[in-house]
């Protein structure tokens, strides 16, 4: 494999960007956000660089690497610090960097007015160099590092406005459910060493035909649960709703476009594995059909704006890891899904923080409406995402998400069925939520508080919702025409080259899929825009909406499953702490301190008396003497 | 004459010695009975030396002399100056070292 030092640049750029920023403290406050936003703009340049060096190379010598140190070397473990950039890596790497750029650009604008700009710039360079280690890892310890620096500038982000108490704990909560994922992340590579030898990808890929499959079984389900944990996917998902906490630039880069994709990734990059692990596989895809209608069900629901796109993230996301259950097929769309929603997806999650930069950051839709002349490019821009997430052709969404149906329902027997009647009412719900969202933000009557002035944003913040939207229309058509994305992709996953009948053509697929969103549309337009829409959420709904717009209950759930028994096994090994060890303990000394002060009533300091009892104890012990002897 | 007899002896000033110890208060006196209660132990000694017919008995009475001896030397000073620093060779009333 070829080598590559630039790709260290990659990294380097934003963490200096972070170390510079973090450790000059308020003295960069002035220039801090212009040289984030340059160290991230430099590793996109970085980014592109590789990229046309690898269009320029033949397929088989794409991929470059980098081996920075010799990290471990334990007997027969050795580990290499190592960069590794092939087809995969470099799709996020342009998504992670380009969208991180534009948000950098979008944030300037956006917290402008707080104090701890510097503060918020320094994170998210540091977001930017942990997801780049992450996908750019050559092994699982590698990734590892990164996935874990993604959980840390999270947990930062969500809880920048930690002066909250919701916000501090949504944070805490967030950082925890990533836990259980690491958790899982770990004993994958655990597994991965004990049975392989080797945690590098190469060396797991050599290494997966020989090992059993229940050990690679194994391997792909502690995959998932990190995927679950990082991806909000079911049952990890509780923590991406409450995430929203963060300011709305964190929302589009970290919990929309690219950290909670890490699952998809991580689960691609594992394809080895999971196509030598059916059961695991099939987990996958059911991890993700749960989500994908879970997410969409919350979403009808939530009257908070920000609330409603990040169930509608978890909703996307949970199309994505189906896809990638779906093995090798499926692999390409599922990436090629990722990067469309990246930029509908951080396009929205713009727009909404645009709006609410106008409403005095009021997040509640009930409190929008007719929007659409005070806010015109937000409107667009915002306009055309929702056009790529409902999939309407030709924007960017059609391309990918029908392409995930089609896969679905080409699963084969009663499973594609299955997915693809799942993936079809999604898609319908996700056309309601949206249309809700559209029509409650921006058409309608006005029906904000008094002291509210919407207007446009600076072109600060308009210009990267501008060309995120130019994605969100584009990028569909460009990564599927001549099926590019999925002939770039296609050197790293093992094809079976015969192809299964079709259950439907693709046609068919697509007319089934617009069917659908129309039917989401239609019920959606009826329900909000013919009715007036209520600035009070209306509180005698049915019992479906309420439980809905309690997240489906997941956070009761987790309180009455985890929370509580973890709590009283908590103060129970407590109190037996306090009663048996400790107990044990002053138990001892009590003893000890008893017979003592029992024992010194002897001690009173008369000779006679201690004459006496050496006489006694003489006696005594000559007449059982005696006794044993006669 | 019947050894044994000394041996009664013996046991009868050893008593003596004992209770004299217990019950008296006055460190001389006390002393003595230790005394008593040594030669009590001597006089079994030699007796049990002419009942076995050999010397080890006598060497362990002259053993017991010269440990008495220097008790006597270090307990009779101890005595001398607790009488002089309070003016009482009462063994009750030198009960300060407890608790």
């Amino acid at each position: 494999m070829t080598t590559s030092t630039s790709l260290v640049y990659l990294i380097a750029l934003p963490l200096a960007g972070a170390a510079i920023l973090l450790l000059a403290g308020r003295r960069a406050d002035k220039w801090g956000h212009l040289l984030g936003t340059a160290m991230s703009a430099s590793s996109f340049g970085v980014g592109l660089y590789q990229l046309m060096l690898m269009l320029d190379r033949p397929t088989e010598q794409r991929p470059v690497g980098k081996k920075l140190f010799e990290w471990i070397n334990v007997g027969e473990f050795k580990v290499d610090a190592g960069l590794l950039l092939d087809q995969l890596s470099i799709c996020f790497v342009l998504l992670i960097t380009g969208v991180g750029t534009l948000i950098h650009i979008y944030s300037i604008s956006y917290m402008s007015h707080d104090k701890d700009r510097r503060r918020f710039f320094a994170y998210l360079n540091l977001f930017i160099a942990a997801m780049l280690l992450l996908v750019l890892g050559d092994s699982y310890l590698n990734l590892y590092v990164g996935w874990e620096g993604v959980g840390l500038a999270s947990y930062l982000l969500i809880g920048f406005w930690n002066q909250k108490p919701a916000y501090a704990t949504a944070s805490k909560k967030a950082f925890v459910m990533n836990r259980i994922g690491d958790m899982g992340l770990s004993f994958a590579i655990m597994i991965a060493f004990a049975t392989m030898g080797t945690v590098s990808f190469a060396g797991v890929q050599e290494h997966a035909h020989h090992a059993s499959e229940a050990a690679l079984t194994g391997m792909g389900i502690m995959l998932l649960v990190a995927a679950a944990g990082k991806s909000a996917q079911f049952p990890l998902q509780a923590w991406l709703g409450d995430a929203m906490a963060g300011p709305t630039p964190v929302s589009a880069l970290i919990h929309a476009a690219t950290m909670v994709t890490a699952g998809v990734y991580l689960i691609t990059r594992s394809n080895f594995v999971f196509d030598a692990a059916p059961t695991a596989q099939l987990l996958v895809v059911i991890v993700g059909a749960i989500t994908l209608m879970f997410g969409a069900l919350i979403g009808t629901a939530k009257d908070d704006i920000k609330k409603a796109l990040a169930a509608s993230t978890m909703s996307q996301i949970g199309y994505m890891i189906l896809a990638a259950g779906l093995g090798p097929v499926g692999y390409a769309f599922a990436i090629m899904h990722l990067l469309t929603h990246g930029f509908f997806k951080a396009g929205m999650f713009l727009g909404a923080g645009s709006v609410m930069h106008g409403m005095n950051d009021e997040v509640n839709m009930r409190k929008y409406g007719a929007l659409r002349k005070f806010m015109p490019i937000t409107f667009v821009t915002f306009g055309l995402g929702y056009l790529a997430i409902l999939g309407v052709p030709p924007f960017a969404g059609f391309y990918s998400k029908d392409m995930i149906i089609e896969t679905a329902f080409n699963a084969g027997g009663a499973k594609g069925i299955i997915l693809g009647v799942t993936t079809l009412i999604g898609a319908a719900i996700t056309a309601f939520y949206m249309t809700r969202v559209m029509i409650l933000t921006f058409t309608g009557t006005k029906r904000w508080d008094d002291d509210a002035h919407p207007h446009e944003s600076p072109w600060l913040m308009w210009l990267p919702m501008a060309v995120l939207a130019i994605g969100s229309v584009s990028s569909g058509y460009l990564l599927s025409s001549g099926d590019a994305l999925e002939n770039w992709l296609h050197p790293l996953f093992d094809h079976h080259e015969e192809h299964e009948a079709h259950l439907f053509e693709p046609i068919v697929v697509s007319a089934m899929a617009l069917t659908m969103v129309a039917i989401g549309v239609a019920i959606a337009f009826f329900k909000y825009a013919r009715q007036e829409v209520s600035s009070v959420a209306p509180e005698n709904v049915s019992i479906f909406t309420k439980i809905a717009r309690q997240d489906l209950m997941q956070d009761r759930f987790n309180e009455a499953v985890f929370m509580r028994p973890g709590q009283a096994l908590t103060t129970t090994l407590v109190a037996a702490d306090d009663v048996v060890i400790d107990g044990a303990v002053r138990g001892v000394g009590q003893v000890a301190m008893g017979s003592g002060s029992a024992l010194r009533g002897l001690q009173n300091g008369y000779v006679r008396s201690y004459a006496a009892v050496i006489l006694v104890g003489a006696i005594a012990l000559i007449g059982a003497i005696w006794v044993v002897v006669q | 004459m019947n050894a044994a007899n000394y041996l009664y002896i013996s046991a009868l000033l050893f008593t003596i010695g004992a209770v004299g110890v217990v019950v008296r208060r006055n460190a001389i006196v006390v002393f003595m009975c230790i005394e008593l209660m040594l030669n009590a132990a001597n006089l079994s000694f030699v007796t049990f030396s002419r009942i076995n017919g050999d010397l080890d008995g006598q060497v362990m009475a002259f053993f017991t002399m010269v440990v008495a001896a220097c008790e006597v030397v270090v307990g009779l000073a101890i005595i001398v100056t607790i009488y002089r620093s309070r003016r009482s060779a009462s063994v009750d009333d030198a009960s300060l070292l407890k608790r």
